[in-house]
C-alpha cells in the first residue's frame, strides 16, 4: 500500500508538469482556435531566459517574474510578426508554420546555449516532506501549487475582467466582436502572450527535475497533448486534471503491470487517449462542439 | 492548366525522370530514389487530408508498418521482393481500413491527435517485439540484383523499380480521384451533412479512403526498407510523420503532382540547410518552411495553378 501510495504522489507531482503545459495549450487553443506545436519549445526558451537572468546574478523571484514579462511580450510579438500573415490560410498552413517556429526556437537555443544540459534552481527547500510513510518533495508540492494559482489567476481574468470578456468574444465570434469594437487581432496576440507566459512558468517548474536542454520540452509536450486531449481542448481545469489522471496512471501501469514496465508506459498513455477519444471525442470535460448546418 | 499543358508537363517530367540515371552519381540517384518512395506516400496522404479532409499525423506508423513487412518478409521466409511490397501495400489498406472506423468518430484537430498517438507509439511497439524486428538493433537487408541480365546497379535498378511503382500509382490515384469515387471523396470534405443528404455512403467512404492512403505509404514503406537495405524502429519516429505532413502542405493541398513537389522539398531542402549554416540547420530549415507558407500558402502546386493561370489570362487577353 505504501508503494501504491508513493507511486501515486510521484505521479501526481510529474502530472502537474503535464498538466501546467496543457493549461497553455489550451489557452492558446481557446483564444486563437489553434493548436500551437511550438508551445513546449516557447517555454524551453523561456526557461532558458530565466537562466541567464540567474546567472547574471538577479534573485531567483525578480528573474521568476522578470521572465514572464519577457515571455509575455516576445508571445505577441510571435503572433504579430509570425502568424498574424497566415492568420486567414488554411488550418494546416498555420500548422507548418508552428512547426518552422518550433524547429528554430529549438535550434537557435542549441545555438546559443548549446545542447549540455544544465541545472536549475528551484524556489523551494529541498528538504524532503513525510507524511506518514510517503515523502513528498517540496519542489513537486510547490510546482503543482503552482501550476494550481496559475489556474485560478487565469480562471479570475478570464471570468471577471473586461478585457477576459472581450478574449473570450474575440474567440468565439470574430465577426461580432468586431462590430462590437473589439481588435480581435489584438486579442489573439494577447492570447499568444498570456500562453506564452503559462508556458514560461511550466518550463521553469520543469526545469529542475529534467534539467535544462533544449529537447527537455519534447517528451512533455507529448504528455501535455496527452492530457488536454484526456481532460478536453476546451476547458483549461480539464487540462489540469487531466495531467494529474495522465501522471498517475503512467506510473501506476509502469509499476503494477509487468508486461508494460517502463518500456510500453508511453504506449499505454496513448491507447488511453485513444480510448477515451473514441467514447468521449471531446474529452472528459470538454464541451462537444455543435455545428448549425 | 489547359489538358495539353498539363500532357505536355507530364511528358517532360518522365523523359527527365527516365535519362536521369546516366547523368548523375549513385548517391544522388539514391537520393532521388528516396524523392520517389516519398511522393508515393505522400500521394497517400494526400488523398486522405487533401482530398478527404482528414488530417493525419499518423501516417509514419503506416510507413513503418510497410517497411518492417518488407523486411520480415524477405528476412525471414525468403519471400521475392516484388510480392513483399505488394504484401506491405494490403497489410496496411487493412490495417488503414480498420484504424479509420473508430476515426470517424473524430474530426480536425481530434483526428490529428489520435494520429499523433499511434505515430507516437510506433517506435515502443517496435522495440518491444523485439522477436520479430529485431529491436533497436532493426534488421539490415542486401539489395535486390537487376534481373534479365540488365547492366545497372542495384541502386540504379531500384531507382527504375520506384519509378516504375509511382507511375502506376499516380495514374491509380488520378483515376481514382477524377471519376464518381473521387467526388463522392471530396464531397465528403466539404460538407459532410450535404454528401450524405445526397446518397454518399459517408462512413464507408472515409474509412476506405484511410485504407487505400494507407495502402499508398505501406508501398511506400516497403520500398524504403529496399531502398535503404535496413530497418531500424528509430528511423520512424513522429518526425517521420511530421515531415509527411510538411510535405504535402509545401506541395500543396488536394494535388497529385503537390506530392511530387513536396517529396524534392523533404529531401533536400533539410540538405540545402545543413550547407548553409552548420551551426543551426534546422533554424534555416524553419525559416524556409515559414517562407514558403507565406509565399505560397497553397503550396507549391497552388502557385504553379495561379501562376498559370494568369498566364493563360494574359495570353487570351492580347490575342482578344
Amino acid at each position: 500500500m505504501e508503494i501504491f501510495f508513493q507511486q501515486v504522489v510521484s505521479g501526481l507531482a510529474t502530472g502537474g508538469i503535464y498538466g501546467s503545459v496543457a493549461l497553455a495549450l489550451v489557452m492558446i487553443y481557446q483564444a486563437t482556435d489553434v493548436v500551437n506545436y511550438a508551445q513546449g519549445e516557447m517555454a524551453m526558451f523561456s526557461t532558458y531566459i530565466a537562466w541567464t537572468l540567474i546567472n547574471a546574478g538577479v534573485p531567483y523571484w525578480w528573474a521568476f517574474f522578470g521572465t514572464l514579462v519577457i515571455s509575455f511580450v516576445g508571445g505577441v510579438l510571435l503572433e504579430r510578426v509570425i502568424i498574424r500573415p497566415v492568420e486567414s490560410a488554411p488550418i494546416l498552413t498555420i500548422v507548418i508554420v508552428c512547426i518552422g517556429l518550433l524547429v528554430i526556437l529549438n535550434s537557435v537555443a542549441g545555438w546559443i546555449y548549446s545542447y549540455i544540459q544544465k541545472p536549475f534552481p528551484s524556489p523551494f527547500p529541498p528538504k524532503p516532506i513525510m507524511l506518514g510513510t510517503v515523502v513528498f518533495g517540496a519542489h513537486d508540492l510547490g510546482a503543482i501549487g503552482v501550476t494550481l494559482v496559475v489556474l485560478a489567476l487565469l480562471y479570475a481574468f478570464f471570468r471577471f475582467t473586461t478585457l477576459g470578456l472581450a478574449m473570450r468574444a474575440a474567440a468565439q465570434n470574430p465577426v461580432s466582436s468586431r462590430l462590437c469594437g473589439i481588435r480581435v487581432g489584438w486579442m489573439l496576440a494577447i492570447g499568444w502572450g498570456l500562453a506564452a507566459m503559462v508556458g514560461a512558468v511550466a518550463g521553469m517548474m520543469v526545469a529542475p527535475i529534467v534539467f535544462l536542454d533544449p529537447n527537455m520540452m519534447a517528451g512533455i509536450l507529448i504528455y501535455a497533448f496527452a492530457s488536454a486531449t484526456l481532460g478536453g481542448f476546451t476547458s483549461p481545469g480539464g487540462a489540469v486534471v487531466g495531467g494529474l489522471i495522465v501522471g498517475v496512471i503512467e506510473n501506476l501501469v509502469g509499476t503494477y503491470v509487468h508486461f508494460i514496465g517502463t518500456e510500453l508506459k508511453l504506449t499505454v498513455a496513448l491507447a488511453l487517449i485513444l480510448i477515451v477519444l473514441v467514447f468521449k471525442p471531446s474529452g472528459l470535460f470538454g464541451r462537444a462542439t455543435i455545428h448549425r448546418v | 492548366m489547359t489538358p495539353r499543358a498539363r500532357a505536355v508537363g507530364v511528358a517532360a517530367a518522365l523523359a527527365v525522370a527516365l535519362v536521369l540515371p546516366l547523368f548523375v552519381s549513385n548517391f544522388r540517384l539514391f537520393q532521388f530514389t528516396q524523392v520517389g518512395v516519398y511522393a508515393i506516400a505522400l500521394l497517400g496522404l494526400n488523398v486522405l487530408t487533401g482530398y478527404n479532409g482528414q488530417i493525419s499525423l499518423g501516417h509514419g506508423a503506416f510507413y513503418a508498418l510497410g517497411a518492417y513487412t518488407t523486411a520480415i518478409m524477405i528476412d525471414r521466409w525468403d519471400v521475392p521482393y516484388p510480392l513483399t511490397i505488394i504484401a506491405a501495400g494490403v497489410l496496411c489498406l487493412v490495417a488503414g481500413f480498420l484504424f479509420g472506423i473508430p476515426a470517424l468518430r473524430l474530426e480536425g484537430l481530434y483526428l490529428a491527435l489520435a494520429t499523433f498517438a499511434l505515430a507516437l507509439a510506433i517506435p515502443q511497439i517496435l522495440k518491444y517485439f523485439e522477436h520479430w524486428t529485431g529491436g533497436s538493433q532493426g534488421i539490415v537487408l542486401s539489395k535486390p540484383n537487376a534481373p534479365w541480365g540488365l547492366k545497372l546497379s542495384p541502386d540504379q535498378w531500384l531507382y527504375f523499380v520506384t519509378l516504375g511503382v509511382l507511375v502506376a500509382l499516380f495514374v491509380l490515384a488520378r483515376n481514382l480521384l477524377a471519376g464518381r469515387t473521387g467526388r463522392a471523396i471530396v464531397a465528403i470534405r466539404d460538407n459532410p451533412i450535404a454528401a450524405q443528404a445526397m446518397g454518399v455512403n459517408t462512413a464507408l467512404y472515409k474509412s476506405l479512403t484511410f485504407g487505400v492512403s494507407a495502402a499508398y505509404t505501406g508501398v511506400a514503406g516497403g520500398l524504403s526498407a529496399l531502398v535503404i537495405a535496413f530497418v531500424a524502429p528509430d528511423a520512424f519516429n513522429v518526425f517521420l510523420s511530421i515531415t509527411l505532413l510538411v510535405g504535402i502542405v509545401i506541395g500543396g493541398l488536394a494535388s497529385i503532382s503537390g506530392a511530387l513537389f513536396g517529396a524534392l522539398f523533404i529531401q533536400f531542402v533539410p540538405n540545402w540547410a545543413q550547407d548553409i549554416s552548420k551551426a543551426a540547420p534546422w533554424a534555416i530549415y524553419g525559416v524556409f518552411l515559414i517562407l514558403f507558407m507565406y509565399v505560397m500558402p497553397r503550396g507549391i502546386a497552388g502557385a504553379l495553378r495561379l501562376a498559370l493561370a494568369r498566364a493563360g489570362r494574359r495570353g487570351t487577353g492580347t490575342r482578344a
